[in-house]
């Protein structure tokens, strides 16, 4: 039963982080456009649109578009 | 005298150099089209973010500051095929938005404890029935209490504080009950869990606290996509005015950058976008949106203007008031203050539900420890099964009845082209069994219609439209737009006043006043609708008259019928004159109708109703009825409305046909049907489990698993609402 000191612990640990990883994708902005994510995931365009790259938008926080109300 | 659009008003700056706008774009539904925005905008140098939202329809652009003018975005987009405009969020949808933000942080938290709570609690109601040794339960129901504790008190903030405001206005609403069973059941699991007591509730009150957020958040997030959609559509009206800069400069600027004090330059053909008073120029204008009067008036050298009022012939001067200067404004808004007071009254059934049942649950606990104390338990039992009943009849269930209907139901209504205003709208357009309607606006439509049109040879009439098109009379407009026209007509001369001319191929082409075309005679002869402008048209010798009026929506007549087929009393109540109300309600088959009516007097038609009994619906449009509006029991406004009424209105509608007042009426009836019934679940969950629980037999699994069986049972049954209504006319 010692085993609980590290799993129990390890459990709240990953749940943390999980709740952390959600309260920054809100606070980034991530739920104001729920409609437009789910089409931009299955965009095929090729060419080098700054904003349609999944990526590129990543890197940089600024291409969030940031909460309105600031 | 030049024109140059500023946009200034909306810009913002972003920081490090760069400047921001936020568009409202119409049209946006798809992929492809957030893709060839996006792509569209970008490809204009020195732009650094053009991001769509889909979701909200709208477009945040940033640049590098100075390098480029706003106004630029808009015309790429129109090049695109995309109508936009710069948007200003309003106060009332930054409440929303942070609002709907917080409700998700708290639905966040909750559901991170409710799963390691339940984490924890799972092995101790294993173990309770193996061989778990009781330091071990202690351990998981501390861990539980770190878990919970702080997680309650951060997501039950919406609970507790709407509870303090109720409690503190000496009222009563939902979340009273609510914060009572939670604090309890948390308190409670303290004290037992510091005695190494068996049973904790921690499970039990997170998980009601994750349920209950969702419903709120659900009911929130429609309130908020509503908003926007509002929010956009008013952008998208793109009101503006042209505000003297200079002597003989003039910029055309947003109404929301224009100060009282300042001068407009309203042409004919133009809406006024504000209030003031005309100090040059003489006009007839049409005050329609207004007093609901369709006849024009004529404005000179101090005739108040308000907004919504459409110039008709001649340009005017206005220098622009401050809104309580105007006395027509500060009549209505001192009849809308007092009827907005009256309405507060209106207690949501939610909160009437919450009035009979917190007593009686509380009633029930008490009663629970004493009968158990005086059974001969202990007083510490016999808390303990006080609380568990508290706990168990917790209104998760209850809490969920109406919100979770009232989000899909609102969406349903968002489909048939209605917009909520208020919260508890549906539930009062439900109970509504008369509806009174305004005359102009609301029964017809804003825009002027070419009733005869079908009288005309189809080549006469396209001509007659590419001449209007050289026109600024809104009745040439309207010609225009009749017959399609497209190419206006080179060379043609506006006469003010009269009417333009043209000449094409020899032949002389007139579009105007009935003697500016020749056309008296034929005048005389026919028997004219009382209602319409007339317009004559001449080409060469042969010549044709043209019947300009507002016409009656075209779904008009059946949704008359399908109202009386639902047993709903109809009247119409309007400030305009006796024969024109009167034609109308004889084409629609309203016997009951008011003609020349005032503000006041709506007012006090609407009390006398009430008198009676009955629960109204009023549907008007004009500034005039904005008092009604918020003195009827519900209300409705299309979005053409005046901004004063289509505020006040608790719902708004969309689009040229009247039939979403029918179809919101229906839903709102099956929705409170729905309501009703999800609450009599909810009572009749607690019915089943009151007795369990003053049994004392309750364990915390037993809590868990009722509570969230009743809480998706009352769920399910919400999704009822979403099915396709019947065929409504």
């Amino acid at each position: 039963m010692e085993i609980l000191v590290i799993l129990v612990p390890l459990a709240l640990m990953l749940g943390g982080a999980g709740l952390v990883a959600f309260l920054w994708s809100l606070r980034s902005g991530q739920y104001d456009d729920l409609d437009g994510a789910a089409w931009r995931a299955i965009s095929d365009d090729d060419d080098e649109t700054r904003s349609l790259q999944p990526g590129a938008a990543a890197s940089s926080a600024k291409d969030w578009p940031r909460p309105r109300a600031r | 005298m030049q024109v140059t659009r500023d946009f200034s008003h909306y810009v913002r700056d972003a920081g490090e150099g760069v400047q921001h706008i936020d568009l409202a774009v119409e049209g946006v539904h798809c992929a492809g089209c957030m893709a060839k925005i996006e792509r569209g905008l970008s490809a204009i140098p020195d732009v650094t973010l053009a991001r769509v939202n889909l979701t909200d329809h709208r477009v945040a652009l940033e640049w590098k500051a100075g390098t480029l003018d706003p106004g630029r975005f808009i015309d790429r987009l129109e090049e695109l095929g995309y109508k936009a405009y710069p948007f200003e969020t309003e106060s009332a949808e930054v409440a929303e938005v942070a609002e709907s933000r917080f409700l998700l942080r708290c639905l966040g938290v909750a559901a991170f404890a409710t799963m390691n709570v339940m984490m924890l609690s799972i092995p101790v109601w294993s173990g309770n029935v193996s061989d778990m040794l009781p330091e071990q339960r202690d351990f998981f129901h501390w861990l539980s209490a770190l878990i919970a504790l702080p997680a309650a008190a951060y997501a039950g903030q919406p609970f507790f504080r709407s509870a303090w405001r109720a409690l503190s206005a000496k009222t009563t609403n939902m979340d009273v009950p609510i914060s009572i069973g939670v604090i309890l059941a948390l308190g409670m699991s303290v004290v037992e869990t510091i005695h190494h007591a068996e049973h904790a509730y921690f499970d039990a009150a997170i998980m009601l606290l994750t349920f209950l957020l969702v419903g709120r958040f659900l009911d929130q997030n429609m309130r908020r996509r509503t908003r926007a959609v509002a929010g956009n559509l008013a952008a998208l009206k793109a009101e503006t005015a042209a505000k003297f800069v200079g002597p003989d400069e003039i910029s055309q600027v947003p109404v929301a950058a224009i100060h009282p004090g300042d001068i407009v330059l309203l042409r004919p053909g133009e809406r006024c976008a504000v209030d003031g008073t005309v100090i040059e120029g003489r006009s007839e204008i049409d005050q329609s949106l207004i007093t609901g009067e369709t006849l024009y008036v004529t404005a000179e050298q101090g005739t108040p203007v308000y907004a919504g009022s459409m110039n008709i012939s001649g340009s005017l001067r206005v220098r622009v008031a401050a809104a309580s200067e105007a006395t027509l404004l500060a009549e209505i808004t001192r009849l809308l203050d007092h009827a907005l007071q009256a309405r507060s009254r209106y207690m949501r059934l939610a909160d009437r539900a919450s009035r009979l049942y917190a007593p009686v649950v509380h009633a029930t606990a008490l009663l629970t420890i004493l009968g158990w104390v005086i059974a001969g338990a202990s007083w510490h039992d016999a808390i303990v099964t006080g609380v568990a009943v508290l706990i168990i009849t917790c209104p998760c269930a209850l809490g969920l009845a109406i919100p979770t209907v009232q989000t899909v139901a609102s969406g349903a209504m968002f489909k048939a082209g209605v917009l909520l205003n208020a919260g508890d709208a549906i539930e009062r357009l439900a109970e509504a069994d008369h509806v009174i309607f305004d005359k102009t606006g609301t029964l017809t439509l804003p825009d002027l219609e070419v009733m005869n049109a079908a009288d005309i040879p189809a080549d006469i009439f396209a001509l007659a439209g590419r001449l209007a098109l050289s026109s600024h009379h809104p009745v040439a407009a309207a010609v225009a737009q009749a017959a399609g026209a497209k190419s206006p007509i080179v060379g043609a001369v506006e006469e003010s006043g009269q009417g333009v001319r043209a000449t094409v191929d020899g032949v002389e082409l007139r579009l105007g006043r009935p003697s500016f075309c020749g056309a008296e005679t034929l005048v005389g002869g026919a028997t004219l609708d009382p209602e319409a402008s007339i317009v004559a048209f001449s080409k060469g010798n042969e010549k044709f008259i043209l019947s300009v009026r507002q016409g009656l929506r075209p779904d008009a007549q059946a949704v008359i019928t399908a109202l009386k087929a639902r047993n709903i009393g109809i009247e119409i109540l309007s400030g305009d004159r006796e024969p024109a109300v009167q034609a109308a309600a004889h084409v629609l088959g309203i016997p009951e109708w008011r003609a020349g009516v005032t503000p006041a007097d709506k007012i006090a038609r609407i009390e006398q109703l009430k008198q009676r009994g009955a629960k109204m619906l009023m549907v008007g449009d004009g500034m005039n009825d904005a008092p009604s509006l918020a003195a009827a029991h519900v209300s409705m406004s299309p979005i053409s409305a005046a901004h004063l009424s289509q505020a006040t209105a608790d719902l708004v509608f969309l689009g040229r046909p009247l039939v979403p007042v029918v179809a919101a009426i229906d839903a709102s009836r099956k929705a409170l049907h729905l309501m009703r019934q999800n609450l009599w679940l909810a009572i009749g969950y607690n019915v089943l489990a009151v007795p369990v629980a003053i049994s004392g037999v309750v364990t915390p699994l037993i809590a868990a698993a009722a509570m969230s069986g009743s809480s998706i049972l009352v769920m399910l049954n919400s999704l009822r609402a979403r099915s396709a209504s019947r065929e409504i006319v």
